[in-house]
């Protein structure tokens, strides 16, 4: 009963990571169909954007809450300026030409950016831990939970809601929805894509800055961070089919739980089930689990 | 006429000598070529602040002071034999075939007398047999795998400082010493050949030593997971009193950080073999209490003596952080390297590369991190002695701090001559003098 209750936190915790690390990624290749690798440097910049935030809250004598906040905030102005340069400086560029160039593309900026970090934060490794251990921790019967852990179910359970609503009532989000499903048609109907792919950019971008933000108390904010995450992030969307935020939420589900339960019960396959169930889940549907039937063009 | 031919021009040759002559002598020697030195480590990627930086580090302060004459007796000679170094700086990062194109080029196309780098096994495995291919002098600084001199024997491959064995049976050791009513323990290792090495040492070290303590949780999260949220509930939800870890880095410093929102060290003893490497950052987020290595004496578990402060004072007035392991290795490395030359420089003149290779085999010195015997693979491999403590934050000097220190000789934690790490420990480290 322990174990059983140990693997459902876990992997609820472990999902929520996963989502809000894949939700910007899922985002950006269902409205752009770009496999956006810069994905990882958004996470890296939001993760040392959030470090030096919290470095200046923790020097200074602010209530843990506004420190939070701060972290949150900072990272996400990272994320939309680097969203908004990249996109509008970049991509904009490459926009029609064969994907495996533009994922070659994103793929370059990555790999530059990893040593932009350098030249900005140095080699070092920063520490953002002040927010977890201010949030404490909760007994559970024989299990000690983070509470910092259930405010990351929360927060994925949030941005899982918000996407939902946007996509579905509010007018940008209906936009985006026939962007999605075709861009030349809703390019024929007016809608201004050029502008649709500029803001779905940044908020994928900042989505993934706040990924990093998160996670930056949890973690050691260090070179390489930004890797780690693009690899599961991938699985994940895959799993659940690209561009699908509903995919990307079952996905990580699915991932976290299975995940979890390995640790628990056989260690040793730890390693093996995140990319054993991207491999079953594409088996039996090749696109994720998550992808409409598409409409063959003439 | 044959008298002429010969005696005009050694006229010309004796007036042109007698002009040239003091002229020439005036003249200050002409200074020696430099000594290259090839210096390799991750100078960017996620070995590098724990490991690669802090050797570069400690290879350049150790360099300067050398060529400055400032180090103490027997280093005080300038340079290596009188003859300053020159360091070029080579990132490790990068695929392994990547990391031999850069030691051919530093060999080949540099033209350095010896090579001095590597922390990841695989980088020095692969290195090895081209090193002896180019019959180019290296000696690896960091890298653990004793497979390295255990394989065959090498001619031009050394390395002063110990194989990773010792940090298991080290850390065997001091948890049996510490914990005598120890039952059960668990491991938490990174899944690549640095942790599964680290626990299977450890494991086997336990299995002699307390073979009445059950190994109970085996775990090895991929390298970088980051979140270690259900591991930590597996280890919660065991029974063990300790768990042994090499983690290192962003990794140690995630699990630490997790584990301690958890209550985790409140509830069993934390093994951490490289803990060293991160007690300066992390500070008070260490846990008091958790065994700390640091792959041999070094930093705060190194002895009192002229070469460690000697080494500790440059480099921290350098860098405004005392050094951490890799720096004392890298420090160690380049002392051996010293020795071997101005042994085989003796006779005068430049040695080659053979009569360094030659001098290196077998010797014994003393330095910042205690007193090196190259005693394994036919003279080629160092041990020293090793030394495990538990960690305290001083809250008063605000300082961290290991304390309750325990040193084991070299001979205790290193297999004899001849036998193989892993055949030693699995048939009872016979032979250890303890």
């Amino acid at each position: 009963m322990l174990t059983a209750a140990a693997i459902l936190t876990d992997g609820l915790v472990y999902a929520a990571y996963l989502f809000i690390v894949a939700i910007g990624l899922t985002l950006i290749f269902g409205v752009m169909k770009i496999l956006n690798v810069t994905h990882g440097s958004f996470y890296a910049f939001g993760a040392y954007g959030a470090a030096t935030a919290v470095g200046l809250y923790a020097n200074g004598d602010w209530p843990p809450v506004l420190g939070f906040l701060t972290m949150i905030a900072l990272a996400m102005a990272i994320g939309l300026v680097m969203g908004l340069i990249l996109e509008r400086g970049l991509l904009r560029l490459v926009y029609g030409k064969d994907e495996v160039v533009i994922v070659l593309v994103t793929y370059a900026t990555f790999l530059i950016l990893e040593d932009v970090i350098v030249l900005i934060w140095g080699p070092q490794s920063y520490a953002a831990y002040q927010p977890m251990v201010a949030a404490g921790s909760v007994q559970i019967g024989e299990l000690i939970l983070s509470n910092y852990d259930i405010l990351l179910v929360a927060i994925a359970i949030f941005l899982a809601v918000l996407a939902y609503w946007s996509l579905k009532y509010t007018r940008y989000g209906r936009l985006l929805t026939t962007v999605i499903y075709d861009r030349e048609t809703a390019a024929a109907f007016g809608i201004n894509v050029t502008l649709v792919y500029t803001v779905t950019f940044v908020i994928g971008a900042m989505l993934g800055a706040l990924g990093g933000a998160v996670m930056a108390p949890k973690i050691a904010v260090t070179l390489g961070i930004g890797v780690e995450v693009i690899v599961l992030a991938f699985a994940v969307v895959a799993i659940g089919g690209m561009g699908s935020i509903e995919g990307a939420l079952i996905g990580a589900l699915i991932v976290g739980v299975c995940r979890a339960a390995a640790v628990h019960l056989v260690p040793q396959l730890e390693l093996f089930v995140i990319y054993g169930v991207m491999a079953l889940v594409l088996v039996v549907r090749p696109y994720g689990l998550f992808v409409r039937a598409q409409p063959r063009k003439i | 006429m044959p008298h002429h031919h010969v005696r005009i021009p050694f006229a010309l040759a004796a007036l042109a000598a007698f002009a040239v002559t003091p002229a020439t002598a005036q003249q200050p020697a002409a200074p020696a070529a430099p000594i290259k030195l090839g210096i390799v480590s991750f100078l960017t990627g996620p070995a590098a602040s724990p490991f690669g930086i802090p050797g570069r580090n400690g290879a350049e302060i150790v360099i300067e002071s050398l060529n400055a004459g400032k180090g103490p007796p027997p280093f005080d000679k300038v340079g290596f034999g009188g003859t300053k170094v020159e360091a070029k700086y080579v990132d490790e990062a990068g695929t392994v075939a990547n990391v031999v194109t850069e030691f051919r080029n530093l060999v080949q196309r540099d033209q350095v007398d010896a090579v001095i780098g590597y922390i990841s096994s695989g980088s020095c495995l692969a290195v090895t047999p081209v090193a002896e291919e180019l019959k180019a002098l290296t000696v690896f600084y960091d890298c653990g795998t004793p497979r390295i001199f255990e394989e065959k024997p090498r001619s031009y491959v050394f390395r002063v400082s110990p194989h990773a064995t010792m940090d298991g049976v080290g850390a065997a050791r001091y948890l049996v010493a510490k914990k005598k009513d120890l039952t059960s323990f668990s491991g938490i290792n990174q899944n690549y050949a640095w942790g599964q090495d680290s626990w299977r040492d450890f494991l086997g070290a336990m299995k002699v030593l307390a073979p009445k303590a059950t190994p109970d949780k085996v775990l090895f999260p991929k390298l970088f997971a980051g979140e270690y949220g259900a591991e930590i509930s597996t280890l919660l939800t065991s029974k063990s009193q300790a768990v042994h870890t090499s983690f290192w880095d962003g990794d140690l410093e995630s699990f630490i950080y997790q584990q301690s929102a958890r209550g985790l060290d409140k509830r069993m003893t934390i093994v951490a073999t490289t803990g060293e490497a991160a007690i300066w950052r992390m500070r008070d987020k260490m846990p008091d209490g958790t065994i700390i290595g640091a792959r041999g004496a070094n930093g705060p578990l190194a002895r009192e003596n002229a070469y460690q402060k000697w080494f500790h004072d440059i480099y921290t007035d350098r860098y405004n952080t005392p050094p951490t392991y890799p720096a004392y290795q890298m420090a160690q490395s380049i002392l051996g390297v010293k020795i071997a030359y101005e042994k085989a420089a003796a006779g005068g003149g430049k040695p080659t590369t053979d009569q360094v290779a030659a001098a290196f085999k077998g010797i014994e010195f003393e330095g910042p991190a205690g007193r090196v015997k190259m005693a394994l693979g036919d003279g080629h491999q160092g041990i020293t002695e090793t030394a495990y403590g538990t960690y305290r934050f001083n809250k008063q000097t605000k300082q961290p701090e290991v304390i309750d220190i325990i040193r084991f000789p070299a001979e205790c934690v290193n297999p004899p001559p001849g036998i193989d790490a892993d055949k030693w420990i699995a048939d009872g480290m016979k032979g250890a003098k303890c």
